[in-house]
């Protein structure tokens, strides 16, 4: 509470040092007052950077002790049940990180945790961007660059899960080789350079560890740090608000108060990884076993992440497998396994350039949509969010049919059919109630919030009153966008009878059809003011106001 | 009270002032506060900054020391957890599994204590404390000027021009040329990464005569073994002899050569076991079981999981994996499931001794169905 007073003489030292050299006063400053919108929704992405930290440093702990070796020895350490039982190095210097080094249990469980945890807080983060439309111009790039982050986290807990090589894991590697081996012309290459030879070989463990601990991090570390500063540099987008516009962003300074509050999140997320990994059991490999090709167990379940492409290769059937001159083309193997994973990230990867494409709206956004006022993007999103938990479940259908006594084969019947079935309800139900959103919205703004006090009228009549919604409120719901498209401004003519030659070949006319789909429905809040609809009478008056 | 005053300050003209931007006024701003607000000392506007009254701030130091100390108390914690059990010792060690959990628990719980400690003191210095902060600041217009676009263009094209990289076409030419084949050099060196496949998916270690051991023993089988075995179905490997192979049979083999050997009533053969075992060949399905003990590889055809299950009534052979199913009365064809093809058979026999033994190879390729299996 001093007034304003010089550093100590130390950090001015400090400071001082670093200025001679660099030249940072001005810009230091700048990004210490940079700002920090507050919603709780930009914290996923914080959470999937911390989680991120902490694997990094779990993991070079890890590394200490882990031998990425398949050179079979005969256990002899202090798990007494697989005394005397062969197993790959990499196997048995995992036990050793669980029974004799201390902590080491620990700091396994927290990189296992931490990885899942990784991995669901962006998924969610990615679908709060895509559902508030954070993707936009100018963040197209940056919302690539987090599909590439989570393609290869995928791939990078894969392969982390598949090193301690015990009975699931190696069974993981398994169906990976069966996937690579599927591919026409150059499986059975693809799967001996990379196994060196046939499976599981003895070089796959070390493989996998480089891939796991130098080369994908290297190029996950450096995209989660472009993301960053590509965020650094465009500023978040801000939810629509008293006072936030497409011009300016609102919210709290980087210092003091931004890092304080991260700084406090961050702990309270590895702390929540920790008492995970305290008191919830993950990935118990001393009660698997060590790998054999010969064994399996029923009920095996992938880590989460994996679960839709578990689910796809159990859904597919076979029935579209076909021969050309002898050579099988396996479309129950390649479209589950690596169809849908290109599905996938292209649909999520090319997205903000289709949604651009339907509109035709250049302009740059910094505000985020509201997800009711984009229907048909919310629609979409929630019908994706179907299809892949559909095909999640699917990868549990052992487990669903044995919990619920159904048939197995029944179960996968359901999912089939559920597949395509679950997104369309999805797709409708989700807009429908995105436009009774908008047309509580345009009601609200109309005439104010019901308050719950019920008048009688001298005539007799009830009503219930309504009061005035905040300035806040106001300003949000007056903030709803319009949805146009420029494809449906290029009438097929021009004022001289002349035909716009762009609509009128195929790809025109297939955006015009596009842009209506995606842009009719919405409840048009044209020429409504805010607190100006008939508070007393609104009941009968209802219906015009309703026009779309 | 902070609740109250979010965004009161930005309605007011709040969003026109420039904050963290290296415009002018963004450095003018460190200075205004002298003046009107010449009680406020804070780095940031007095209408930007909602301070917490004096007595929120002396409650919130208390808590946030509260939870501070309780923070260090979990990190002492987690250090003596850590000697509380050595790692191998007469007494309690982690060695033994009860024991390394408690010590998992123990440590993790105290670290979570210590963790979520200095989380929350944080937390509630920074909302009982530090005052509350709604600054704006101005997005940067991304696309620059027109005229310094064009000046970055002409720039750019007038050195290109100068470098003589568009003028001079062999010299360009000749340049991408020679990063071709450098281009090309790390994939030739990957070369050596693993072997071409050939033949080596196409074969196993069965051979004419070899007899099986049960999966996991060095135990022979007899045919009798599968009258009196519980499930109908023995799991097996080719009985390499010991000499040759002092260390057993190697992964690789085990993963191509694991059998079921599956004993049914012959009456329940279907029509499929009198289809030949491949193209061609004179050998029908039933010709090689015995005594209605067939063999069929155990991998999957799918992905290359075991299809370990089987059920005795249906005779069929279910891979937990994806469920393929196959019909082990008639020839393993696929009855349910993402599977291409049926499980290969091994055709079998007894020897002098009556022990089971194959009398060749499977008749097509193990394991996860690829591109070239039905290929010679």
């Amino acid at each position: 509470m001093s007034k304003t007073t010089q550093a100590p003489k130390a950090l001015r030292g400090v400071g001082n040092f670093i200025d001679d050299r660099f030249h940072l006063a001005k810009t230091g400053e700048k990004n210490l007052r940079k700002v920090f919108p507050n919603h709780w929704s930009f914290m996923l992405g914080e959470i999937a950077l911390y989680s991120f930290i902490i694997l990094l440093v779990t993991g070079v702990f890890l590394t200490l002790w882990f031998k990425p070796s398949m050179v079979e020895v005969v256990y002899d350490g202090s798990y007494e049940r697989l005394q005397g039982v062969p197993m790959s190095e990499a196997f048995a210097s995992t036990l050793y990180i669980d029974f004799d080094v201390r902590g080491g249990f620990l700091v396994r469980q927290i990189h296992h945790w931490a990885a899942l945890i990784f991995l669901a807080s962006l998924v969610v983060h990615m679908l709060r961007n895509f559902f508030t439309g954070a993707f936009r111009k100018p963040r197209e790039l940056n919302w690539i660059i987090g599909v590439l982050i989570f393609a290869l986290a995928i791939v990078e807990g894969l392969f982390g899960y598949s090193l301690p090589d015990d009975l699931p894991s190696g069974m993981g590697v398994r169906i990976l080789q069966g996937v690579m081996l599927s591919i026409p012309l150059v499986g059975s290459y693809i799967s001996m350079f990379l196994f060196g030879g046939e499976f599981p070989g003895e070089d796959i463990i070390t493989r996998l560890y480089m891939l796991h601990v130098l080369l994908i991090p290297a190029i996950l570390l450096a995209l989660i740090v472009a993301h960053v500063f590509i965020v650094w540099i465009q500023k978040h987008t801000q939810y629509p608000g008293q006072g936030r516009s497409e011009k300016a962003v609102v919210g709290t300074p980087m210092f003091p108060g931004f890092a304080v509050k991260a700084g406090g999140f961050f702990f309270f997320t590895f702390a929540v990884i920790a008492g995970l990994s305290a008191f919830v059991q993950i990935n118990p490999i001393h009660l698997f076993g060590p790998f054999t090709p010969t064994s399996i167990t029923s009920g095996l379940q992938p880590d989460w992440y994996m679960g839709f492409l578990e689910g796809s290769l159990r859904l597919f059937p076979n029935t579209l497998d076909f021969q050309i001159f002898g050579y099988p083309i396996l479309t129950s193997v390649l479209v589950p396994g690596l169809g849908a994973m290109g599905l996938l990230f292209g649909a999520l990867g090319a997205w903000p350039f289709i949604e651009q494409w339907i509109t035709g709206d250049k302009a740059a956004k910094n505000m985020a949509d509201r997800p009711r006022n984009a229907p048909v993007r919310t629609a979409l999103g929630v019908a994706g969010i179907t299809v892949y938990g559909v095909l999640w479940l699917a990868g549990s259908n052992d487990v669903l049919s044995e919990t619920f006594s159904i048939s197995l084969y029944l179960t996968t019947y359901i999912f089939r059919v559920l597949v395509f079935v679950g997104p369309v309800v999805a797709f409708i139900v989700t807009k429908r109630i995105c436009l009774g959103l908008q047309r509580r919205d345009r009601e609200t703004l109309e005439h104010g919030y019901e308050s719950g006090t019920v008048q009688q009228l001298p005539s007799g009549e009830f009503i219930e009153v309504h009061k005035e919604s905040s300035e806040d409120t106001v300003a949000v719901l007056e903030s709803k966008p319009v949805i146009t498209s420029t494809a449906l401004e290029e009438d097929a003519t021009d004022e001289k009878g002349v035909e716009n030659p762009a609509a009128r070949k195929p790809m025109g006319k297939f955006r015009r059809a596009l842009a209506h789909w995606y842009t009719k429905d919405n409840v048009s809040f044209d020429g409504v003011q805010a607190h100006t609809g008939h508070h007393l009478h609104h009941s009968a008056d209802h219906g015009d106001d309703k026009a779309h | 009270m902070t609740e109250n005053n979010n965004n009161d300050n930005t309605g007011d003209g709040a969003n026109q002032r420039v904050v963290g931007t290296p415009t002018d006024t963004a450095d003018v701003v460190t200075e205004v506060p002298a003046g009107a607000e010449s009680e406020h000392n804070g780095p940031y506007l007095a209408s930007e900054t909602h301070p917490r009254g004096e007595e929120q701030q002396r409650r919130g130091e208390k808590i946030a020391s509260l939870w501070f100390i309780l923070a260090f108390l979990g990190g002492i914690g987690f250090i003596v957890s850590y000697f509380l059990f050595p790692p191998t010792a007469e007494g309690p060690a982690i060695a033994d599994p009860q024991i390394s959990q408690y010590s998992n628990m123990l440590l993790g719980g105290t670290l979570t204590v210590a963790l979520f400690g200095i989380g929350a003191g944080m937390t509630v210095w920074a909302r009982n404390i530090m005052p509350h902060y709604e600054v704006a600041s101005p997005y940067d217009e991304m696309p620059s000027k027109e005229e310094e676009k064009s000046s970055f263009s002409d720039f750019f094209m007038k050195s290109a021009d100068e470098s003589g990289i568009t003028k001079r076409p062999l010299m360009r030419r000749t340049l991408i040329a020679a990063m071709l084949p450098l281009g090309i050099a790390p994939i030739v060196l990957l070369r050596d990464t693993g072997p071409v496949p050939g033949d080596l998916m196409k074969h196993t270690r069965w051979a004419d005569g070899m007899r099986m051991y049960v999966e996991g023993t060095h135990r022979y089988i007899r045919a009798e073994d599968l009258e009196n075995d519980p499930y109908g179905m023995i799991s097996a490997l080719p009985a390499l002899n010991d000499e040759e192979y002092p260390h057993g049979i190697s992964l690789n083999d085990q993963a191509k050569s694991v059998i079921l050997l599956i004993k049914m009533p012959e009456d329940d053969w279907k029509d499929g076991m009198d289809s030949p075992v491949r193209e061609g060949s004179d050998e029908t399905h039933l010709n090689w079981t015995h005594q209605g003990i067939v063999a069929y590889s155990k991998i999957c055809t799918h992905v290359g999981c075991p299809a370990a299950l089987y059920e005795r009534t249906t005779h069929r052979i279910l891979c937990p994996c994806h469920q393929s199913t196959f019909d082990a009365a008639d020839a393993a064809k696929v009855v349910f499931g993402p599977a291409h093809r049926a499980l290969p058979q091994l055709p079998i026999g007894v020897d002098d001794e009556g022990y089971l033994v194959a009398r060749g190879d499977f008749n097509e390729p193990t394991g996860p169905t690829f591109w070239e299996y039905a290929k010679d």
